[in-house]
C-alpha cells in the first residue's frame, strides 16, 4: 500500500477547487479542501491538519490574501511546502508571494500535469535525502545530514524544505559555484527554462535565517553573474 | 542690450571723429582760401629778385588779416617773417620738399610745445606757371579749434552716460515687452514639443499682438491637452478592458484546463462521437489558455508593467533549452557557438525564439536553421526557413497583432500574437527583430539584442 500524499487545496473559486479536486483524488492524492484563508488556517490548526504536507494556495481570496496566509502558515512553524496559484502571473506578485515564504508557484490556468510535476517535486524536498551523512560544522552553523537538522551556535534553526535543500546542496560542496538553473534542477526538479526568482527567494530566505549580517552573507555567497557558493566561511 | 550700449558708444565714438575732424577740415579750408588770395595781392606788388626789407614787407602783408598767423617768406637763401620772434623749425623739412618739388600748396599739422599748428605752404607762380623761387608759408595755431573739439568730447562725454543709461533703459523696456514673451513662447512651444502638454506661457499685458498670440498658444495648448487626455483615457480603459477580460477568463479557464486531463484520461473508453467531442474540448481549451495566456502578456507590455528579470546566462545553451523544452531538437539545425554570455531575462528571451522558430516551422519550410552569432555590441540569434518566404506585401505586417496573411488560411495553432510578443520581449531588452526574404529563398527573422555582459565579479 503505497503512502498516499495528503495535500491541502486553497481556492475560493468553487469550479477550479472542484477540478483541482478530481484530478488529484483521480491520481492517488488524499485531498483538503478550504474556499478561504481563514477556513485554511483554521483546517491547519486541527489535529487532522497535521496530516497536511502541502499547500496549494491561490494568491487572489476573499478575506486574508494568499500572501498572508503564506506568511501564517510559515510563522505558526509549519514548514509544510506551499505552491502559489497565482491569476495573474505579474511579477510583482510572484515576487511577494516568494518572500512570504512559498516554495514554487504556477500560473492559472495550469494543467493537470504540470500542477501535478511541481507538487511531486517539491513533496520530495521534503522527504529525507543523504546526501552526505554526518555532520559539517562551519563557524557556528552545524548541518546534520543524518537528522536532516541546521544549528546555529547551539539553538536549533528550523528551515523549511525547499531552504534546507538548498543550503545542503550547495554545502555538500563547499566553494563551488552553483548556477541558479544547476539549483532550480536539482532542488526544483525543473526540467524547463524556470524561473531563476525561485532560486534567489530561496536564497534570500534561507540567509535571513542563518546569517548574521543577511546582507552581508557569510555561507550563502553571490557569485555576479553565475550563481552562488556556500562559503568560503 | 549689450547691442544697445555697444551701439550708444560706437556712435558717440563715431559721432566725435567726425565732428573733429569736420572743424579741423573748414579750418584748413578757410586758410588755404585766406592764404592763397593774400598771397595773390601781396605777390604782385613784390619785385623778384626781392631783398630782405621788401620780403619782410611781403610777409607782413600777407599775414596782415589772417588772424593769429604767421607767416614766413623764403625766396632762395633769402628769409623773412610776419612775427621776427616766430620759430621757423615749424616749417618740417617734408613740408618745404613738398612745397618746392610738387609746386603746390601744401598742408601739415605739427605738434610744438603740445600746441598744435596748421602749416600750410606754397610757392609763387609767374603767371606761365613757371616757379618763381619764392615760397610763402603761413603758420597759423589750432588751439582754438582744439578746445573746440575738446569741447565737442566733453559734450559728448557728458552726453554719453544719459544715453547709455537710457539705452539700457529702452532696450531692457523692449526685452521685456517683446523679446521675453517671444522667448517664452519659443521655449513652451519645445515643452510642447518634448511632450508635456501641460506648459503655458504668462499673458503680457495690454491688447497688442503679442498678447493676443500668448493667448491663443495657451487656448491651443489647453485644446490639445484636453483631447490627448481624452484619447489617454480612453486607451487606458481599453487596455484595462483587455487586461480584465482575460483575467476573468483566467478562472473558467482554470477549471476547465485541469479537467480537460479527464477527457483526455477517459476518451478512450468512449462512445466514438463522445470521445472526438471530448478530444475537441480539451485541445480547444488548451488553445484557448494559450491565447489568454498571449493576451494578458501584450497587455502588459502595453500597460508598461513587463519587467526584465536579467541574469546572465550562456546563450547557446538558454537558446538550446527552448528548442529541447519544445521538443524540436530533431526539426531545427542550430549552429550555437558555446562562451556567449550575456546579461538578458532568459524566460523572455525563449518565448522570443520560440516563437520564431515555431512560425518558421508552421509557414516556412524545413530545414530550420537557428543561428547564433555575437559580434561587437550586439548579439544576433538568426531564425531561417527554406520556404516561399514571405510576400512583399505580408512583410510590413508580420508583427502586427493577429495579422493573417492569408485571409482564407485555416487558423494555426498558434494565438496570431506570437511575433507581437516576440518583439515586445526583444524592445524590452533594447533590441529589435528584423525580418527579410533570403536571397536563396525562405524568411529569415533576426533577433537583435544589445550584448551586455556580465561583471563576473564577486558581491
Amino acid at each position: 500500500m503505497p503512502r498516499v500524499p495528503h495535500v491541502l487545496l486553497i481556492e475560493d473559486d468553487a469550479s477550479v477547487r472542484d477540478g483541482m479536486e478530481l484530478v488529484l483524488r483521480r491520481h492517488g492524492y488524499a485531498v483538503d479542501t478550504a474556499a478561504t484563508g481563514e477556513d485554511a488556517l483554521a483546517l491547519l490548526a486541527r489535529p487532522a491538519g497535521h496530516d497536511v504536507e502541502l499547500a496549494v494556495l491561490d494568491l487572489m481570496l476573499p478575506g486574508i490574501d494568499g500572501f498572508e496566509v503564506c506568511r501564517r502558515i510559515r510563522a505558526s512553524g509549519s514548514a509544510i511546502p506551499v505552491i502559489m496559484l497565482t491569476a495573474r502571473g505579474d511579477d510583482s506578485d510572484i515576487v511577494r508571494g516568494l518572500e512570504a515564504g512559498a516554495d514554487d508557484y504556477v500560473v492559472k490556468p495550469v494543467t493537470a500535469p504540470v500542477l501535478e510535476a511541481r507538487i511531486r517535486a517539491a513533496l520530495r524536498r521534503a522527504e529525507p535525502v543523504r546526501v552526505r551523512p554526518g555532520e559539517d560544522t562551519y563557524a557556528g552553523l552545524v548541518i546534520d545530514r543524518a537528522g536532516l537538522t541546521v544549528s546555529k551556535r547551539g539553538t536549533p534553526l528550523p528551515l523549511p524544505p525547499t531552504e534546507l535543500r538548498v543550503l545542503l546542496e550547495l554545502s555538500a560542496s563547499p566553494g563551488q559555484v552553483f548556477s541558479r538553473e544547476q539549483l532550480l534542477r536539482s532542488v526544483w526538479e525543473h526540467d524547463f527554462l524556470g524561473d531563476s526568482r525561485l532560486v534567489d527567494a530561496a536564497v534570500g530566505r534561507l540567509r535571513a535565517k542563518i546569517e548574521d549580517v543577511p546582507a552581508k552573507p557569510v555561507f550563502v555567497q553571490t557569485v555576479r553573474g553565475f550563481g552562488y557558493r556556500f562559503g568560503p566561511v | 542690450m549689450l547691442v544697445a550700449v555697444v551701439s550708444a558708444v560706437t556712435a558717440t565714438g563715431l559721432a566725435y571723429r567726425e565732428s573733429r575732424n569736420a572743424v579741423l577740415e573748414r579750418k584748413q579750408d578757410a586758410v588755404r582760401t585766406d592764404f592763397k588770395n593774400r598771397v595773390d595781392q601781396a605777390a604782385a606788388d613784390l619785385a623778384v629778385p626781392p631783398d630782405e626789407v621788401s620780403l619782410t614787407r611781403f610777409a607782413v602783408g600777407v599775414a596782415d588779416g589772417l588772424g593769429d598767423t604767421v607767416v614766413v617768406a623764403e625766396y632762395r637763401t633769402l628769409r623773412a617773417s610776419s612775427d621776427a620772434s616766430a620759430d621757423r623749425t615749424r616749417i618740417s623739412r617734408a613740408l618745404r620738399d613738398a612745397v618746392r618739388t610738387r609746386n603746390r600748396m601744401s598742408f601739415q599739422r605739427v605738434d610744438r610745445h603740445g600746441s598744435p599748428y596748421l602749416v600750410v605752404g606754397t610757392p609763387v607762380t609767374f603767371d606761365s606757371g613757371t616757379p618763381s623761387g619764392l615760397d610763402v608759408y603761413a603758420i597759423s595755431s589750432l588751439r582754438a579749434e582744439q578746445d573746440d573739439t575738446a569741447g565737442i568730447l566733453d559734450a559728448v562725454r557728458d552726453g554719453l552716460l544719459p544715453v547709455l543709461l537710457l539705452t539700457v533703459a529702452l532696450a531692457l523696456l523692449a526685452a521685456r515687452t517683446v523679446l521675453r514673451p517671444v522667448r517664452e513662447l519659443g521655449r513652451a512651444t519645445r515643452r510642447h514639443a518634448a511632450g508635456d502638454l501641460t506648459s503655458r506661457v504668462v499673458v503680457p499685458k495690454g491688447r497688442d499682438e503679442l498678447a493676443d498670440l500668448a493667448r491663443d498658444f495657451n487656448d491651443t495648448a489647453q485644446a490639445l491637452e484636453t483631447s490627448v487626455d481624452e484619447l489617454r483615457e480612453q486607451e487606458a480603459k481599453a487596455r484595462r478592458f483587455v487586461a480584465d477580460v482575460s483575467h476573468e477568463l483566467r478562472t473558467p479557464l482554470a477549471a476547465m484546463t485541469m479537467v480537460a486531463t479527464v477527457l483526455d484520461e477517459d476518451a478512450a473508453q468512449l462512445p466514438p462521437d463522445t470521445a472526438h467531442a471530448a478530444r475537441t474540448v480539451s485541445a480547444e481549451t488548451a488553445r484557448l489558455s494559450r491565447l489568454v495566456d498571449d493576451l494578458m502578456e501584450m497587455s502588459r507590455f502595453d500597460s508598461g508593467a513587463a519587467r526584465l528579470n536579467l541574469g546572465e546566462v550562456d546563450l547557446a545553451e538558454t537558446v538550446r533549452n527552448t528548442l529541447t523544452l519544445r521538443g524540436w531538437t530533431e526539426r531545427v539545425r542550430a549552429e550555437l557557438p558555446p562562451g556567449v554570455r550575456a546579461v538578458v531575462d532568459p524566460r523572455r528571451i525563449d518565448v522570443a525564439v520560440a516563437n520564431l522558430v515555431g512560425n518558421a516551422l508552421r509557414h516556412g519550410a524545413e530545414p530550420v536553421t537557428v543561428t547564433l552569432a555575437p559580434g561587437g555590441d550586439w548579439v544576433t540569434v538568426e531564425v531561417a526557413d527554406r520556404g516561399p518566404g514571405l510576400a512583399p506585401d505580408v512583410l510590413p505586417h508580420v508583427f502586427d497583432r493577429f495579422y493573417k496573411a492569408d485571409s482564407a488560411r485555416t487558423r494555426s495553432e498558434g494565438s496570431g500574437l506570437g511575433t507581437a510578443i516576440a518583439l515586445e520581449n526583444a524592445r524590452l531588452h533594447g533590441g529589435t527583430i528584423e525580418v527579410a526574404n533570403r536571397p536563396e529563398g525562405g524568411a529569415v527573422f533576426t533577433l537583435r539584442l544589445p550584448w551586455r555582459r556580465g561583471e563576473g565579479a564577486e558581491e
